[in-house]
């Protein structure tokens, strides 16, 4: 049987699970958008249920090359984050309070499993918009496609457009950072005592 | 005695052109000997970088206010007031037709003369401008989130509205006093023979509130006065806020060939009116309800279109039975500019055609009061003794001094038309400290917050009222043309010539900082409270009234919606209620149709504005968008088609959009 965690780790994972609530108030991804006549910049904030920002103004230069206009009630994702949130959030307490290692480790495979679905998932879409566009479209473009960035810069036509995370993908990133710090630590902990009960 | 001085000034403006050359090694003054070398710099604002200062300008005849920015001299924008702007679609379409409604019907054209801001503690507070409409007695209230025009008052009982609309020191009042004195009262009362002028005719002013919740403004109460011309006021403020001050010409009432008539008397008045005594009459009840029929037209950013009042009687404060109301101070020669410092200690009193500049002294003015000490009555109103209440006077500071503007460091800037200068004064010493040429003939000029409690200075603006050899010449009509002077050295500097459009008088200038965060973008559609906005492609529609047809209409980059309207008929009269859609800064959308007998509309972001149209002939007309709004803004046009009277061809139209999200 593996060791209890150490008090202190045990805090650090309960605060990096808690932190995850954040994620229901705060915008998790944001694409910018910047062209010479949108000198203020446009900018499109995703939530865990919805967008915002220039959502309407997006939509109306995307019009222009066909792009679909982006509506909250297309993406059936936006009604289940939120429980995939409490799911992750409950299951990094519940690792705290059993203080195993496996747990822990069970976390955060828990947490890797949802970041790989999301950005997968954020691919998907950004595929079909940038690549499904109207055939009765004003402008288009041999070969062009509008798929935005990933993560990163981008030139879309006279847009350059940026996409990375926003206070929420920050806050996850930095808990999954802590779980796996934690994880490591204790990893190391318990190769020493073992170690050292070899030793006796 | 008048014609006298200008025959004496002669042989001086003589000497002068003889004298001014040999100075100046047998070449005369010009821009080349006036600017020196790093005044370039100084009005430069790089290509994006922001003014200082917004300067608005009055357009004079041209019944408008033009907006600048200092110190580069570029033009902002031009705001219709008073009149018809076809360009912008005011006073075409239906919603701002009602804002140039008078009791003389609609008119489309007025002479704008003095700019004057909003006040709070005598300082621009940067809400609103306001701005006087000379030939048909108006006040015009400007909203500086939107730089348009929010209300205008008609002023009964009034003409030639010159004296107007200064404010007092928290903007409680804005003044309006009659240049033309006018026989009063009923018709019968009205029809009097011109030569009865002393006994009939009167001269009033004006005491109007402006609402600082809804920029609506209304009169409080309107003061008899003598049967004089007023000229021009400047509010009392500090120890003299309470008071306001008019400078009046022709105490002779003349009544014919002024020129000469109205210039007889060696000295003419500045009235001092006791307006919170006013208030408190008004209040008392002491005052009577007169015929004073009059328009407030009101447009409001809600319902996006105007509205007119039709107020019948006005509040009258009879100056002969309400006593301590008004006193008159002896002021040289025809007084113009009336101008009080940032102190409120002294007021200055322009005799256009004086060789000196009379400076009174408010203090001196309540102990003479006090005393009683008094020369005389000039028709019921003590007339004060000239030497009990003038605190000094500027000795030779050049001719024919107009208007005064005070700088933060108790200097004075006073516009010479006739010597064509800007003489700089101590207010309190009266010591001319330095003078600038301006070319050419000065009118007006500004200093930023020139005439309130609190100068910023920097700069004094030089409003032209010759332009002559300034620019390349353009024919025989010439813009005008101001000049900017840097006033921050112990000598005036010259920075920049730059033309203007109209004509204008006063003007005002203040920081940017004041404004510009203030500045409207767009207009929310969801709080568009217009009757026939359509929020939406889905909310497009075509209703037949008898032979009226509304068209609601919506437009987005780049179509309109409809686009193909048939079912009109000759004799119809088509109304385009056209709501722009989009909710972008700075993509307003044009609407023009062939053969309107009128102009296009220029519709903002979230906006509602209304085109009518009568078809003069049978077929198939084009719209299309006037602003270019997008790459394919060529394409947003649209199809109406008209048929003979009586055809019975079924109102139908198209709802096809591009876009079925919107």
């Amino acid at each position: 049987m593996e060791p209890v965690m150490r008090t202190f780790s045990r805090i650090i994972v309960a605060l990096a699970a808690l932190a995850l609530g954040i994620l229901l108030v705060q915008p998790i991804w944001r694409i910018d958008l910047w062209a010479p006549q949108y000198p203020e910049g446009l900018v499109l904030q995703i939530f865990h249920d919805s967008f915002t920002g220039n959502v309407e103004q997006i939509n109306n230069l995307n019009h222009y090359i066909g792009m679909a206009t982006i509506h909250d009630e297309m993406f059936p994702e936006f009604e289940i984050m939120r429980y995939a949130i409490f799911l992750l959030l409950a299951w990094g307490v519940l690792a705290s309070a059993i203080g195993r290692r496996w747990a822990l480790g069970s976390w955060l495979m828990g947490l890797g499993a949802f970041v790989i679905w999301a950005m997968w998932d954020m691919y998907q879409w950004g595929y079909r918009y940038g690549h499904e566009l109207d055939p009765r479209a004003a402008i288009k473009v041999e070969g062009m496609a509008y798929q935005p960035p990933l993560l990163g810069h981008k030139t879309l036509l006279n847009f350059e457009a940026w996409s990375m995370p926003d206070v929420g993908g920050y806050v996850l990133f930095a808990s999954i950072t802590m779980a796996v710090l934690v994880f490591v630590f204790e990893w190391r902990r318990s190769s020493r005592m073992k170690l050292k009960k070899q030793l006796k | 005695m008048k014609r006298t001085t200008v025959i004496t000034a002669l042989p001086l403006l003589l000497a002068a052109g003889i004298a001014l050359p040999l100075a100046q090694g047998c070449k005369p003054a010009n821009t080349k000997s006036a600017v020196t070398g790093d005044a370039a710099s100084k009005v430069y604002v790089p290509p994006g970088k922001y003014d200082e200062f917004y300067n608005f300008v009055s357009g004079g005849f041209n019944g408008q206010m033009s907006v600048y920015g200092l110190p580069s001299g570029r033009m902002l924008r031009n705001i219709p007031v008073f009149s018809v702007d076809p360009e912008k679609g005011w006073g075409y379409s239906e919603e701002t037709k009602p804002m140039l409604m008078t009791t003389h019907g609609f008119i489309p054209w007025d002479d704008s003369h003095h700019v004057e801001p909003s006040m709070t503690n005598g300082v621009a507070d940067g809400q609103w401008m306001f701005i006087n409409g000379n030939n048909t007695p108006r006040i015009a209230l400007i909203d500086l989130t939107t730089f348009r025009t929010k209300t205008i008052i008609e002023i009964p009982n009034s003409a030639g509205n010159h004296s107007s609309p200064f404010t007092t020191p928290n903007s409680e009042y804005v003044v309006a006093g009659t240049r033309f004195s006018l026989p009063m009262g009923g018709d019968a009362q009205r029809d009097v023979p011109i030569n009865t002028y002393k006994e009939n005719f009167k001269g009033n002013v004006t005491f109007i509130h402006p609402d600082r919740e809804t920029g609506k403004m209304s009169i409080a109460f309107q003061i008899t006065a003598p049967g004089v011309d007023f000229d021009l006021s400047h509010t009392g403020k500090g120890p003299s806020d309470g008071w306001f001050f008019f400078s009046c010409y022709n105490t002779e009432q003349a009544y014919e060939l002024l020129e000469v008539n109205a210039s007889q008397r060696d000295k003419d008045f500045i009235m001092a009116v006791n307006w919170k005594k006013a208030e408190q009459y008004a209040k008392e009840g002491k005052g009577k309800m007169v015929p004073g029929k009059h328009f407030m037209n009101h447009y409001s950013d809600e319902t996006h279109m105007a509205t007119s009042e039709v107020v019948e009687q006005v509040l009258q404060l009879d100056h002969k039975e309400l006593k301590d109301l008004l006193y008159f101070m002896p002021c040289p020669k025809s007084p113009h500019g009336c101008d009080v410092d940032p102190t409120g200690q002294y007021i200055v009193g322009s005799g256009k055609l004086a060789a000196l500049i009379p400076v009174f002294s408010f203090d001196k003015m309540i102990k003479a009061i006090e005393a009683k000490d008094f020369e005389g009555e000039f028709d019921g109103i003590p007339v004060l003794k000239y030497e009990s209440v003038l605190h000094g006077e500027v000795k030779k500071p050049g001719l024919g001094p107009l208007h005064t503007e005070f700088d933060n460091n108790g200097f004075a800037y006073s516009s010479m038309f006739v010597s064509s200068e800007i003489v700089k004064w101590n207010v309190q010493t009266l010591e001319v400290v330095d003078r600038v040429p301006t070319y050419y003939s000065i009118g007006h000029l500004c200093v930023p917050g020139g005439d309130g409690a609190k100068p910023w200075g920097k700069y004094v603006i030089a409003y032209n009222k010759i332009t002559k050899d300034r620019y390349l010449p353009t024919g025989p009509e010439l813009s005008q043309s101001a000049q900017l002077f840097s006033i921050d050295g112990p000598k005036m500097e010259l920075l920049l010539d730059y033309p203007t459009i109209g004509e204008p008088h006063y003007a005002q200038a203040i920081p940017a900082e004041l404004i510009k965060d203030k500045s409207v973008k767009l207009f929310k559609i969801e709080d568009n409270k217009h009757p026939y906005v359509s929020k939406g492609e889905k909310e497009t529609k075509v209703v037949r009234d008898g032979n009226k047809v509304h068209i609601y209409m919506t437009c987005i980059r780049s179509h309109f919606a409809p686009d193909n309207i048939e079912g009109v008929k000759m004799g119809d009269e088509v109304y385009f209620h056209v709501t722009n859609l989009e909710q972008d800064w700075d993509v307003p959308h044009g609407f023009a149709v062939k053969g309107a007998a009128n102009a296009e509309l220029l519709i903002m972001p979230g906006e509602t504005q209304t085109l009518k149209w009568v078809p003069t002939s049978v077929g198939v007309k084009p719209f299309y968008c006037t602003d270019f709004c997008s790459a394919l803004h060529q394409e947003m046009q649209g199809y109406i088609r008209v048929s003979p009277a009586g055809s019975n061809i079924p109102l139908t139209w198209n709802t096809k959009s591009a876009d079925a999200g919107l």
